[in-house]
């Protein structure tokens, strides 16, 4: 199948209290298999796109297509269950065990409990917990990153097409994130997900996607690969890249590549 | 008396009392659960719907108790006296805090969680069931216990409305001016408050997220007792409330209720033991609090109760005071007649008029014997006056006028038991009690005449629905045989044997109608 997995269309999303659109004409595809990264400030509608993604919200106009079929077509519930969804505290229960917290989605699609224990294990083992230490703990008693960690397992946990994160790693510290975004491209590399990944990091945008697609003020400005994002002349994006190397200079004075303006 | 011996005296009687008012509690706060929580949960789904009914709930909650019992009385099916309309009045009372901490407890918690419930496929069902319920449900138990503990106070003020609980021992012993039973009601009172208070409490541990831990074998046990206990008090109360609830149509026992004074209660139960002495099955529902044996009797719920002329000319059928006492009787006959097709007995010999009293050594320094003795001392003077006083027609405001009293301050308000405590030790100076009060003379009171005959008469009388008198000819005769039969002392000794010396009504009334040969 070659259709796109997610496609926006034409889509514009606003609020009656709030005179602007959030989003407005929005056209995007995201293809099966990538890593497609919605990049931009606080406000600029990233979160809502992924918030139409699984009919948390309705668009006002246009249509958000969903393995073909628009997402006011699906049954909310069965649309939700195929689809892996991390935000940045996680939102772990924090009345159930890490065990319980994985297997929910299963739970909820009726599975035998053996399986669910079985697929749990799989899972810890995959988002690097051992289950014998972690399976019986309440989300309590996790640091940010294992909570982190468990949140991507409760994603994946009923093998869900598509995954949407929202600045999953963004309350981390700076090497717990790293360490979390490396395993992360690693995983989505190794299991073929779909993922469309919220973020306001350009670095992260540019380990982790395929493509990313630059949004401001409600409207996608640009989407491209990594290398062509770099090179482009949106103003926007300059904008951006111009932090990075601000960044990089600070960092790094000794490069001669990376000089001045 | 010590109060140990009073305890190992009126154990049953007192274990009787913690049954009825736990019962009262625990039902109360149980059909404020199940009316609370979903109402609570309704009002988290529907915004528009939230404020309006919290501030229904609110307004109720702000409502006096004895004020509320006195609305439910002539209300047809919620309404009467009895367990009943306590549990009515309690579930009142306890569903603001559960509906609040309903909301305020599936709103408080977090967002997060919340989306990635509803973001992972789960139901609404589920979403509530599953995450908001067990998440909320510390708060919503902080709220089911604020609720049990508000209710085992207000379940003190249910004794008014025949109820029974522990109040019964709290009126009582105010009027009595009887430590020994205030103790005996305040203090179980306060320990199945604090008691309520703890083991909720554990139970809301339990919920709290933060402490969460898999329970001990030893936790669960506890837990379980606890249910026990509910569910044993909830079936007890359940039966003790189905044995005496309210005569139904073609029932022939008869309704024989008091106010809440000793005399009042003496009255009844001098009726209610002769009638029982004649064969006639006697429902007594005594001690009924302000105007709701009036209420009660309008409405049919009782049959009889001790009233004074002077009390219905003025109070109920609220005409202004005069102090012909044949006038006022024969207009209380005919209105009542006409009004509530109430009959009102011949008076039964003695008048219960307000008595203007003083502390015996004021009056012997100062010879003190009328209230306009007293005029010139007054301006330096505090009064204290029960609010039946400070409200009626025949009270404070055209006393102080007819006399031109005026007092240091503002005269206080208060249970009229507990002025004669007041007056006795000195925190007043003059009251208005009862001229057939057995304490009187027992605190060495000294009763001022009242030498503009100001106070119209209040000659003591039983007033009767009609529709009883039809059942069978005792009553009747019982009533005439009444009539004129107690003069003043004898009352005033009646009251003393009860008031100051704490016997038990029934003995006294037992006494007193065997000496009479009735």
């Amino acid at each position: 199948m070659d259709d796109p997995l997610v496609q926006f269309r034409d889509v514009t999303y606003s609020v009656p209290a709030v005179a602007a659109p959030i989003i407005s004409q929005l056209n995007l595809s995201v293809e099966r298999g990538e890593t497609l990264v919605l990049l931009g400030e606080s406000g600029c509608g990233k979160t809502t796109t992924l918030r139409l993604v699984n009919r948390l919200l309705r668009p006002t106009s246009g249509q958000v297509l969903v393995e073909g079929k628009s997402t006011s077509d699906w049954d909310p519930i069965s649309l939700r269950r195929r689809t892996g969804y991390v935000i940045q505290e996680a939102g772990l229960f924090p009345h159930y065990t890490v065990e319980r917290n994985i297997g929910l989605v299963p739970a909820l699609e009726g599975w035998e409990n053996l399986r669910i224990k079985q697929r749990v294990l799989e899972l810890l083992a995959l988002v690097g917990l051992d289950a014998g230490n972690f399976a019986q703990r309440y989300p309590g008693e996790l640091s940010g990153g294992q909570r982190q960690r468990v949140g991507v397992a409760r994603a994946l946990a009923a093998d869900p097409p598509l995954l949407l994160l929202d600045e999953p790693f963004g309350a981390l510290d700076p090497l717990t994130r790293a360490s979390l975004q490396s395993e992360f491209a690693e995983l989505s590399l190794r299991l073929g997900k779909t993922a469309i990944f919220v973020t306001h990091d350009l670095r992260e945008a540019l380990r982790l996607g395929s493509r990313i697609g630059l949004m401001h003020a409600g409207r996608l400005a640009l989407v491209d690969t990594p290398e062509k994002f770099l090179k482009s002349d949106d103003e926007h994006a300059r904008a951006y890249i111009e932090t990075l190397r601000l960044r990089e200079d600070r960092e790094d004075e000794a490069d001669p590549a990376r000089g001045d303006k | 008396m010590s109060f140990w011996t009073f305890l190992q005296q009126n154990w049953s009687e007192m274990l009787t009392l913690v049954r009825e008012h736990l019962g009262l509690v625990l039902i109360s706060t149980l059909v404020a659960v199940v009316i609370g929580i979903p109402t609570g949960i309704l009002l988290t789904r529907k915004q528009a719907l939230r404020n309006p009914v919290l501030g229904i709930a609110n307004v109720m909650q702000t409502i006096p108790s004895l004020a509320l019992f006195g609305f439910l009385i002539p209300l047809p099916f919620i309404g009467g006296i009895g367990a009943r309309t306590a549990i009515v009045a309690l579930v009142v009372y306890a569903l603001l805090p559960i509906i609040r901490n309903t909301v305020t407890g599936i709103l408080g918690v977090d967002r997060n969680v919340r989306e990635a419930a509803v973001a992972m496929g789960m139901t609404d069902r589920q979403v509530l069931w599953q995450v908001e319920m067990p998440l909320a449900m510390s708060v919503i138990l902080t709220g089911v216990r604020v609720a049990m503990v508000i209710s085992v106070g207000v379940t003190t003020i249910a004794a008014a409305v025949g109820a029974g609980g522990l109040g019964v021992y709290i009126f009582r012993g105010l009027r009595q001016y009887d430590n020994n039973l205030l103790l005996a009601g305040a203090l179980p009172a306060a320990l199945m408050a604090l008691a309520a208070d703890f083991s909720l409490g554990l139970l809301e541990q339990r919920f709290s997220v933060e402490s969460r831990k898999r329970l001990s074998i030893l936790s669960k046990i506890a837990l379980a007792a606890i249910a026990f206990v509910l569910v044993l008090g909830v079936y007890g109360s359940w039966r003790a409330s189905r044995s005496h609830t309210q005569p139904i149509a073609g029932d022939k026992r008869l309704v024989i209720a008091s106010k809440d004074f000793t005399e009042s209660v003496l009255l009844a139960e001098i009726v209610s033991q002769m009638l029982e002495s004649r064969g006639v099955a006697i429902e007594r529902q005594f001690e009924l609090g302000g105007n709701l044996p009036h209420d009660a009797l309008v409405a049919g719920r009782i049959d009889l109760y001790p009233e004074y002329t002077g009390t219905a000319y003025t109070a109920i059928l609220g005409h202004a005071p005069i102090t012909d006492p044949r006038a006022v009787y024969q207009q209380v006959e005919r209105e009542y007649a006409e009004r509530f097709n109430v009959e009102v007995s011949v008076p039964v010999g003695f008048e219960n008029t307000f008595a203007i009293l003083v502390r015996g050594a004021d009056a012997r320094r100062l010879g003190l014997k009328t209230i306009s003795d007293v005029v010139p001392h007054a301006r330096t003077w505090r009064a204290g006056f029960g609010q039946d006083f400070m409200s009626r027609a025949d009270g404070y405001p055209g006393f102080s006028r007819s006399y031109g009293l005026r007092f240091a301050e503002q005269p206080r308000e208060m249970d009229l038991s507990l002025t004669y405590i007041a007056l006795a030790s000195g925190k007043v100076d003059l009251i208005a009690g009862n001229s057939t009060e057995g304490r009187i003379a027992a605190l060495d009171l000294v009763q001022l005449a009242d030498d503009r005959r100001y106070f119209p008469p209040y000659e003591a009388v039983y007033l009767v629905r009609k529709e009883a008198l039809t059942r069978g000819p005792v009553l009747s005769e019982v009533l005439s045989r009444l009539a004129n039969a107690i003069s003043t002392e004898e009352m005033r000794q009646m009251n003393y044997e009860v008031d100051a010396n704490k016997r038990s009504q029934a003995e006294v009334v037992q006494e007193w109608i065997t000496k009479k040969g009735f």
